[in-house]
């Protein structure tokens, strides 16, 4: 990876209006916690963007921004990318819409008072990609994986590829002396790799996919997409086939293209977190290497470490107690996000711990609940089950049909409540939700 | 049932292309609840690299525009589908799945494609908006009757597509919309069937919404052969609680909802077009 130097341009004075704009962010934020309403940000960084539609490239402009994105691992890969850059020696530490309001709000309220010379993290929903690489020109774009999510919004995963592919074509290429955009990809999913593909300057990486359903018609020709057992890929019609990459996650090591072996030390549970950790420390390295933070020979490594101390993301992975039993809070959003909270309950779980599920359908869920006929809550039989959230009567259904014994139970922690009372006595309770079932059990609690 | 088996098999087609929305778990219905009462079910996962495998019942998803196409042309090439149909078997299509039964269909760039021909209807792009939400529709006076002579109840679930489908004389029209969009094309139809084929753009899964079509579909498939087309074996009920307790949430949660009034009927009105 090449050496390069990032000077931010010289901040120019800001127009009347932006400055008005940031006022209003600071205004609403101010307003909105003291009426309770929470932190606020995202209210503060919509009435920003309604005084000053640009205010997003107003604010980015002069810092060296990092865009995290993907159906899932986006807010840890963030909080990863995040930790994996930051100095730790009183230089500023990134700034970063670590809640996960990931629309130009989102972001918009991550960069207001941010210091100057601090870098920018953000997490950025896959439907806004092009819009935010546009307005904060990124110097790292990352490129996790796509799979169905939210239909009723985004109606097809390959409209969303399109969509990548005109954004990221309109890239410019990092050449020395020049502020350009490396894209780092997962060479594993063949909708990530067609995507990327437009990009001019890609750093791939074999991350791993283990949800194919969404990717077996080829998205270059219609054809079909084959995998071979060792992950590589190809169409059975056309030369689209996997990338060759700079590094691979090969079971907790990350293995470079010379063969050098890295291994990823995280305390992050699951395979997975594996996977967006060997995304976070590939994005981090150059950069690292260009601030000055390490060596070209050391830039994967020092990002490895640095990362390797996050516990938990916005109480993600986080265990809290409850009626003397440890309490694991695990979210996942959609089939494939379910299918690797299942690994990891395989991986690192009791085979008996009691389940809560949780499921919501409001707008940042999804309307559609046809998604839980796509988990494999199969894996779930032999288990005590307890279904909760707005949706828990379709929850119930799917449960009935996957023949997994289940209980019913209206509110998080009556359903929590539920689970621990039927618990032997210090085992582990994990609480599984999806996006807005997460932070109900979290607001509540 | 398949000849000379004793057994009951369902196929879920294609799930490699037509899974996009959730509709595999009709096929998991229909054998759980054809298991539930003592018959013997294979339920098949039927690949679009395969041969597709002799089955009682076919259920058809939703799908993307592309392996849709795909879909659609390898059906009509390996041609078994439309032979078992002609041998009485069951077809539940949804969204795209009712889309490529049909005679033809839109692509990604609004050029038709053939369909399989299992029924008599047209698909074409709407003009308008997708549409994107709880489908409500109340089955046509002469839609299929439940094995006992019943009208089947109202039908819930959730529409997600673009296409406006007209059906033809050769078919019938399934239901009315009472909420959502449907068929689109403003005559306010939603789904068609004909003979044992049946489409509709109700996703949810339908059949975990609508148990008493689920049942309809299995009584059709255990009637004995040389049957009328209409005719249904009566099976015992299953209590189903769950899927009524769901069914009257959904119902409930879309008569309570805003677009009940003037907006719901604009939007049927205007449709996708």
């Amino acid at each position: 990876m090449s050496v390069r130097t990032i000077r931010p341009d010289p901040v120019p004075a800001r127009p009347l209006r932006s400055s008005a704009a940031v006022l209003t962010v600071s205004a609403v934020n101010r307003l909105s916690r003291a009426l309770g309403r929470g932190s606020g940000t995202v209210a503060g960084g919509r009435a920003g963007l309604l005084v000053d539609p640009g205010l997003l490239a107003v604010l980015a402009d002069g810092h060296l921004v990092a865009l995290v994105t993907g159906t899932n691992g986006k807010t840890t890969t963030t909080r990863l990318l995040a930790a994996a850059l930051s100095p730790g020696d009183g230089a500023p530490a990134p700034v970063s819409n670590d809640t996960g309001a990931n629309m130009p709000a989102g972001h918009v309220a991550a960069l207001v008072g941010a210091p100057a010379a601090a870098v920018a993290v953000l997490e950025v929903d896959e439907g806004y990609l092009g819009r935010v690489i546009t307005e904060t020109a990124p110097e790292v774009v990352v490129l996790l994986n796509l799979s169905r999510d939210q239909l009723d919004r985004i109606a097809e995963v390959r409209m969303l590829v399109d969509r990548w592919r005109t954004a990221l074509a309109g890239l410019t290429p990092p050449v020395a002396g020049a502020r350009g955009t490396v894209v780092v990809a997962n060479a594993d999913d063949p909708m990530v790799a067609y995507a990327a593909s437009t990009a001019p300057e890609v750093h791939w990486v074999g991350a791993g996919q283990v949800w194919h359903e969404d990717a077996v018609g080829c998205p270059a020709c219609g054809g079909r997409i084959e995998f071979a057992p060792d992950g590589r890929w190809a169409c059975d019609r056309c030369a689209f086939a996997r990338p060759d990459v700079v590094a691979d996650v090969e079971g907790s090591d990350l293995v470079l293209a010379d063969g050098a072996r890295l291994p990823i030390r995280i305390a992050l549970p699951g395979q997975f977190n594996r996977a967006n950790a060997a995304m976070a420390a590939v994005a981090a390295a150059p950069v690292l290497v260009a601030t000055g933070q390490a060596r070209a020979d050391t830039g994967l490594s020092t990002a490895l470490d640095r990362l390797g101390g996050v516990t938990e993301v916005a109480g993600r992975f986080s265990v809290i107690s409850r009626g003397g039993n440890p309490v694991r809070l695990l979210l996942a959003k959609n089939p494939a996000g379910w299918t690797a909270i299942f690994d990891l309950l395989d991986e690192t779980g009791d085979p008996d711990a009691a389940i809560v599920l949780s499921v919501n359908a409001r707008t940042a869920d999804g309307f559609d609940t046809s998604w839980l006929w796509d988990v494999p809550f199969e894996r779930l039989a032999g288990r005590s089950v307890v279904a909760t959230g707005e949706r828990r009567l379709d929850l119930a259904v799917r449960l009935r049909y996957a023949e997994v014994d289940h209980a019913v139970v209206d509110g998080p922690t009556a359903a929590l409540d539920h689970a621990v009372s039927r618990a032997p006595e210090g085992t582990v309770v994990e609480f599984l939700g999806n996006y807005t079932a997460f932070a109900d059990l979290r607001r509540a609690l | 049932m398949t000849a000379g088996s004793g057994r009951l098999t369902v196929a879920v087609v294609y799930p490699d292309l037509l899974g996009t929305y959730g509709d595999g778990g009709n096929g998991l219905i229909l054998a759980r609840r054809a298991s539930w009462r003592g018959i013997d079910v294979d339920l098949l996962q039927a690949p679009s690299d395969r041969p597709l495998p002799a089955a009682d019942v076919y259920t058809i998803g939703g799908g993307e525009d592309g392996p849709q196409v795909r879909a659609a042309t390898t059906l009509h090439e390996e041609g078994t589908l439309a032979e078992r149909v002609a041998e009485g078997a069951v077809v539940l299509g949804v969204c795209a799945g009712f889309q490529l039964i049909g005679r033809s269909f839109p692509d990604a760039v609004d050029r038709p494609q053939e369909g399989v021909g299992l029924l008599d209807v047209t698909t074409t792009k709407g003009t308008g908006p997708r549409a994107v939400g709880e489908l409500i529709a109340v089955p046509v006076p002469d839609a299929p009757r439940t094995a006992t002579g019943e009208r089947l109840p109202r039908l819930t679930g959730f529409e997600n597509h673009g296409g406006v489908t007209r059906v033809g004389p050769g078919a019938h029209l399934l239901a009315h919309v009472e909420r959502g969009v449907g068929n689109g094309g403003g005559d306010g139809s939603e789904g068609a069937w004909c003979g044992r084929v049946v489409g509709t753009y109700l996703h949810g899964p339908v059949l975990a919404r609508n148990t008493a079509l689920a049942d309809l579909l299995l009584g059709w498939a255990l009637a004995p052969p040389g049957s009328p087309p209409g005719a249904a074996e009566v099976l015992e009920p299953l209590g189903d609680h769950e899927e009524l307790a769901l069914r009257a949430e959904r119902l409930e949660a879309v008569d309570a909802s805003p677009g009940a009034g003037w907006r719901g009927r604009l939007a049927r009105i205007r449709g996708p077009r």
